[in-house]
């Protein structure tokens, strides 16, 4: 065990290694300890009450809500659509990043996803339960919000299935279920690791009922690696999917500005690059808190913001085909609506979100900016807020000012309507915090295995 | 084969430190002529499944199985509320609106894969299991990253207590010990 110590301050002190001295032991000590240790550190404590505060404030805000209705934000007709929804996209697409990195870049066996996969995964998770939470708001009697599933009643009512609204009830409790799948998955023999480490009777207790009597035996290893990759074939072409039935809300409706079958890919790469970005500000402070830098290795976040980079180029192009479009097409009203998007009330919005989007990323192509945690988490927070926007601007822009002049009325946001954005951080960190506290946020045996494989 | 009348034993389990330690054993075990043998890894070594000749086939049938129950289970559930139970004119639509209908199938078809993933891993692998002998090794841990074991149980045909410690002793293990059951 000396040696261990010894190691872990020469780590401490250099910060960055080839690592190809990591032992699979090695990497069992550190990952477990970072969760059996007893000794909780001091930030965790600040994060938790910062984000916990947020959180208690978002659930006033709901009390709030349910109180006086969806009237709290700044709604109205025509602007049905507001603050609301554009979290509902906003997060949603969040969590598409966790999917490319544990699924698809499984199936592309990448080995730098390895470190990342596990924060990514359950940043999808809590991503995702953070975005269920506006569409059912948003339907201002939340209690009927069952009436969205298929069930037998007396009502003599059924969902209306040529609507991409019921396709979204489909595609994000399928996408939900079947990220809490593999993520649950993926932890058990992580969790077993635990169970067996952990001194604590209560923690062995919890630990050995989660880990569901998980022994690693040789074929039950062979079984559980093919299970994996079929998860991860099945995620690949769901994850796909989700955000493009989300663009197919829009693009099936005939309001100008959202009728465009650029629609559901320009909603996947946005996704992907703003969970990316959501990855990367997680990534980064937790590895240099928990000193992982041989664990999250600097080629593996250049590797991740070269996907950004790419991404961030797909809505670029996303961006002019909206442009192209309408003057394509030289529809009057499309027209109108895009050149109002660009310099009408909304204008700022909107060059903030091409701005940040995509100018700032272009940034990425220099490889002294991909390397530095520095630039990379300003860049992420960069794009989080141009994203956001993005979402905005494409709801309210088209939905402010339709076809009757009488309708023509800008949204203006209220305190509700800014505290409606910013709170929901507070319940996904709080919820990510309790996690790396409590379950290994890197994978225990999958970084075995690629350290055992000879991989740095 | 006097001594696996014992019916406390659950078999007798070798250490090794390496993974190809393990592997090398196990191949040995194998041409000896053991048939009832198990390997404990901390993490899936893949030449292991091939030494030990396994290979699972019924797993993507599972998937498979599971993707056609939500495809047809989606088609009906849809086709049953909007054509026979209470069929509503929406736009001028025909009742059966298949290509509409295909995305709740597509979706339902991958859930219940990925179900057919999840529940069938656990169920070929007879988890969840909170008991098993080999917990009874001492310092038997999972994926501790440095133990990798080899059991060979009492049932198999070829299984003497003392010429199976031997042969075991043999494969340079780093300790040989009893299983208890």
């Amino acid at each position: 065990m000396l040696s261990d110590e010894v190691r872990k301050s020469s780590l401490e002190q250099t910060g960055h290694h080839g690592g190809s001295w990591l032992s699979p032991a090695e990497v069992m000590n550190k990952i477990s300890g970072l969760v059996l240790s007893l000794r909780t550190p001091g930030w965790w404590w600040v994060g938790l009450m910062v984000s916990g505060v947020l959180a208690l404030g978002l659930f006033f805000l709901i009390v709030r809500l349910l109180q006086v209705g969806v009237g709290l934000w700044a709604l109205n007709t025509p602007i049905i659509w507001g603050v609301d929804i554009t979290n509902f996209i906003f997060w949603i697409g969040i969590g598409h990043a966790g999917t490319l990195i544990s699924a698809v870049l499984y199936l592309f066996r990448q080995q730098w996803r390895t470190s990342l996969s596990r924060l990514s995964e359950t940043m999808t998770i809590f991503a995702l339960a953070v975005a269920g939470l506006w569409p059912i708001f948003h339907t201002g009697r939340p209690w009927l919000a069952l009436w969205l599933t298929p069930y037998p009643n007396t009502l003599g009512l059924n969902p209306q299935w040529r609507s991409p609204l019921v396709w979204d009830v489909f595609a994000i409790s399928t996408y939900l279920l079947v990220s809490l799948l593999f993520w649950f998955m993926g932890l058990v023999p992580d969790i077993a690791a635990l169970r067996d480490r952990a001194k604590h009777p209560f923690a062995k207790l919890m630990y050995g009922l989660l880990s569901l009597g998980w022994r690693g035996e040789a074929t039950h290893w062979q079984r559980y690696h093919t299970a994996t990759f079929l998860l991860a074939a099945l995620s690949t072409p769901l994850v796909i999917s989700v955000h493009s039935i989300v663009g197919l809300d829009f693009a099936v409706g005939l309001v100008g500005g959202w009728h465009q079958s650029v629609f559901p890919p320009y909603f996947v790469a946005g996704a992907v690059f703003s969970g990316l970005a959501m990855v990367l500000l997680i990534a980064l402070p937790l590895r240099a808190a928990f000193k992982l830098h041989d664990y999250i290795k600097m080629d593996y976040l250049e590797s991740a913001a070269k996907v950004m980079l790419v991404t961030g180029l797909l809505v670029g192009y996303g961006y002019l085909m909206e442009a192209f479009a309408p003057y394509y097409a030289g529809h009057k009203d499309e027209v109108a609506l895009f050149n109002d998007r660009a310099s009408g009330f909304y204008a700022p919005a909107f060059w903030t979100m091409v701005t940040f989007n995509v100018v700032i990323s272009q940034l990425l192509w220099f490889k002294a900016v991909r390397r530095s945690p520095f630039f990379l988490s300003v860049i992420s927070i960069f794009v989080l807020i141009g994203m956001w926007l993005e979402r905005f601007v494409i709801i309210v822009t088209s939905l402010y000012a339709q076809r009757l002049s009488s309708m023509w009325n800008p949204q203006i946001f209220g305190p509700w309507d800014y505290a409606t954005a910013l709170l929901p951080f507070g319940l996904f960190f709080t919820l990510l915090l309790l996690f790396i506290r409590f379950l290994p946020m890197l994978p225990i045996f999958e970084t075995q295995e690629m350290v055992a494989e000879g991989h740095d | 084969m006097t001594t696996s009348q014992d019916n406390t034993l659950y078999g007798l389990v070798a250490e090794f430190d390496t993974p190809d330690a393990l592997i090398h054993a196990a191949e040995v075990t194998r041409e000896a002529g053991y048939q009832e043998i198990r390997a404990y890894t901390p993490f899936w070594i893949e030449q292991l499944s091939e030494v030990l000749e396994y290979k699972e086939n019924v797993l993507p049938w599972l998937v498979y199985g599971g993707l056609f129950v939500g495809l047809v289970s989606g088609f009906a559930l849809q086709y049953y509320t909007d054509v026979i139970n209470y069929p509503l004119n929406i736009g001028g639509r025909p009742y059966n609106s298949w290509p509409a209908f295909f995305m709740p199938m597509y979706e339902l078809a991958i859930l219940f894969g990925a179900l057919g993933a999840f529940l069938g891993m656990l169920l070929r692998n007879g988890l969840p299991l909170p008991y098993h002998p080999i917990f009874n090794v001492p310092d038997f841990e999972v994926a501790s990253g440095k133990n990798f074991y080899l059991v060979i149980k009492v049932t198999d045909k070829r299984f003497h207590l003392q010429r199976t410690r031997q042969f075991l002793q043999g494969l340079a293990a780093k300790s040989v010990g009893e299983v208890k059951s």
